[in-house]
């Protein structure tokens, strides 16, 4: 019988041929952890006994959930994590190189077929690159890095085919809310999703980073697409690894499969406080907000910049708003500052913060006041998560954002684009 | 085992995220177990840790601790000294972690528990039995693999156990 994409890429990494809701143990490619996680992966790795992460090359630590420190508590984390990782030979990025995953697949770390572990829910991200990546916690990738593997069960999968070209001013951002709205926070509990069809063919690599990331927001375990000559062109460009890249056969057997054309799509927000809480702008067109926020792991990509600064150019953030930008990864910062992307975003009244995750985690860099309206380019808008429970979060595209800033309101970037 | 306590609900039921079982304002910087513990829940319902009691069950409806992958959230529940977390259905990160860490999750109807209903789950047997509204409700049996790794005592003394994964 025929196979998805997960169930290549499972037997691959188990050394024989395996089908849906089979348990085995795999081999990992690589794995990770950041500063809110490796704390506690580097605690259950003492606690097994283990002396030595099975290859230094394959794991991976970044300090930037809350990066530069903020207070002695997390410098205290920090300089756990960092003496551990310099003691380790590990692929270490201390505070400002960037968000983790922007970094592990721009410094070439994963390709396509490989099978990734994180110590964080969105290293589902790397699945645009055809890439099996899932999140897991703090022991199970401390039980990685003792032994180059970890259990799991091959996950059905869903089929999304999206047909149809997107519209101008309506973004991946848009299209991946849209289907989180459509399925709900569980519909894809231990699920691989795959995205596949036209308009998925037409996006960028930065844009399909974008729909991979949010998988874990419908429950997913893989947010999965397949190989095209833009993803070879990526990955070549960023790596030297080999790979074989994974694609499903014409009859293999999925859970669900999902068909929509996306040509008449309309940009899209999540209200307060659930990212399934999804409708289009209009319904909540002149919302006042108080803050912007473009960045992420979500949208913190050069294209992401080049769509905000398209926006704002000339203009001006409405007086008593702000906005808070923060590239994904310092190499990000220094494209986006050659093409003149930052000036237009300083220009217009933007504040620029290190790269990292900061603002959206809530541990510094941007944490609102009681009662106010966030618009956000991140991945999670529930209660609290940018640091107060008081506050409001709508998560949009970063045109969207940009669109809003200007006139203090939820606003239709469509307006704004000639 | 046989664990004995009162149930403790929310006001919301469905899709209780770890941010609120564990606000990042705290996870991000506290490393000792026992005060993150004191921080349970607050986001959702402040003043929790203050009411709940030692061997209480938290019981909720569908994906129960979806969102972030932060083991901080089942060790806060742990050190909580919560016996089990009940719902109809949990979020998967969060389901290994607690298995990882040895906090049982109990799938059921929880519909049919209310809040402060006195409860008494009995594992071996695979019966929660509501004291208060005198009636057994079946729970879900567990996955060998997850009944493997509560009887090693969560996956470090698994690993440590068998030198690697025999499961």
């Amino acid at each position: 019988m025929g196979q998805t994409i997960i169930e290549k890429i499972f037997s691959k990494h188990a050394g024989k041929n395996v089908a849906a809701n089979e348990i085995v143990i795999a081999e990992i490619d690589f794995c990770l952890g950041q500063d809110g996680t490796s704390g506690i992966v580097i605690d259950s790795f003492k606690k097994m006994n283990a002396t030595r992460v099975f290859d230094s090359k394959k794991m991976a630590v970044i300090i930037d959930h809350s990066s530069p420190s903020p207070n002695s508590g997390v410098s205290a984390i920090h300089k756990k994590i960092r003496d551990f990782s310099l003691q380790q030979k590990l692929q270490f990025f201390d505070v400002g190189q960037g968000v983790c995953h922007q970094l592990v697949p721009e410094r070439g770390f994963v390709v396509p077929g490989d099978l990734v572990v994180g110590a964080d829910s969105h290293t589902c991200t790397y699945g645009a690159l055809n890439v099996a990546a899932t999140g897991m916690g703090s022991t199970d990738v401390a039980a990685c890095a003792a032994t180059g593997r970890n259990w799991f069960k091959v996950p059905e999968s869903i089929k999304f085919i999206c047909n149809g070209k997107l519209p101008k001013g309506v973004y991946s951002k848009d299209l991946i809310l849209f289907l989180i709205g459509q399925v709900g926070a569980d519909g894809a509990t231990y699920m691989s999703c795959e995205y596949t069809g036209p308009a998925i063919n037409n996006l960028s690599v930065d844009a399909r980073f974008t729909i991979s990331n949010m998988a874990i927001e419908m429950g997913a375990k893989f947010g999965l697409m397949e190989c095209d000559k833009k993803t070879l062109d990526w990955v070549k460009k960023h790596s030297r690894k080999k790979f074989l890249c994974q694609s499903a056969d014409p009859d293999a057997k999925y859970f669900r499969t999902l068909i929509f054309d996306v040509s008449k799509l309309e940009p899209q927000v999540a209200k307060p406080h659930q990212v399934d809480n999804v409708c289009p702008v209009r319904e909540v067109a002149g919302t006042e907000i108080a803050q912007g926020f473009i960045g992420t792991c979500t949208n913190g990509r050069v294209e992401d910049f080049g769509i905000a600064a398209k926006i704002l150019k000339g203009k001006k953030i409405k007086k008593g708003v702000r906005l808070i930008v923060a590239p994904a990864s310092n190499w990000i910062l220094k494209e986006t500052m050659k093409k003149g992307y930052i000036d237009t975003l300083l220009d217009a009244g933007a504040t620029l913060v290190t790269p990292g995750c900061g603002p959206c985690v809530g541990t510094h860099n941007g944490v609102p006041s009681d009662n106010e309206n966030v618009i956000s380019t991140a991945n999670r808008n529930f209660k609290g998560r940018m640091g107060n429970p008081n506050a409001f979060i709508y998560l949009a595209s970063p045109a969207t954002v940009a669109a809003s800033v200007i006139t203090g309101k939820i606003t239709d970037p469509r307006k704004h684009l000639k | 085992m046989i664990f004995q306590g009162k149930a403790r609900r929310f006001s919301q039921d469905n899709d209780i995220n770890t941010d609120y079982i564990i606000s990042g304002r705290y996870k991000f910087k506290i490393q000792d177990p026992n005060e993150l513990a004191t921080h349970v829940m607050e986001d959702l319902d402040p003043g929790f840790f203050q009411r709940r009691q030692d061997g209480d069950f938290i019981v909720a409806g569908r994906n129960f601790g979806c969102g972030s992958s932060r083991e901080q959230a089942p060790q806060a529940i742990k050190y909580a000294r919560i016996s089990a977390v009940m719902a109809k259905s949990f979020a998967r990160i969060f389901y290994r972690n607690a298995f990882n860490i040895g906090l049982p999750l109990i799938e059921c109807d929880t519909d049919q528990i209310k809040d402060g209903d006195e409860l008494k789950l009995d594992l071996a047997k695979g019966v929660v039995t509501n004291i208060t509204q005198n009636k057994d409700i079946k729970i879900k049996p567990l996955p060998p693999v997850m009944l493997s790794l509560l009887q090693d005592g969560g996956l470090v003394e698994h690993i440590k156990k068998h030198h690697g994964f025999n499961l």
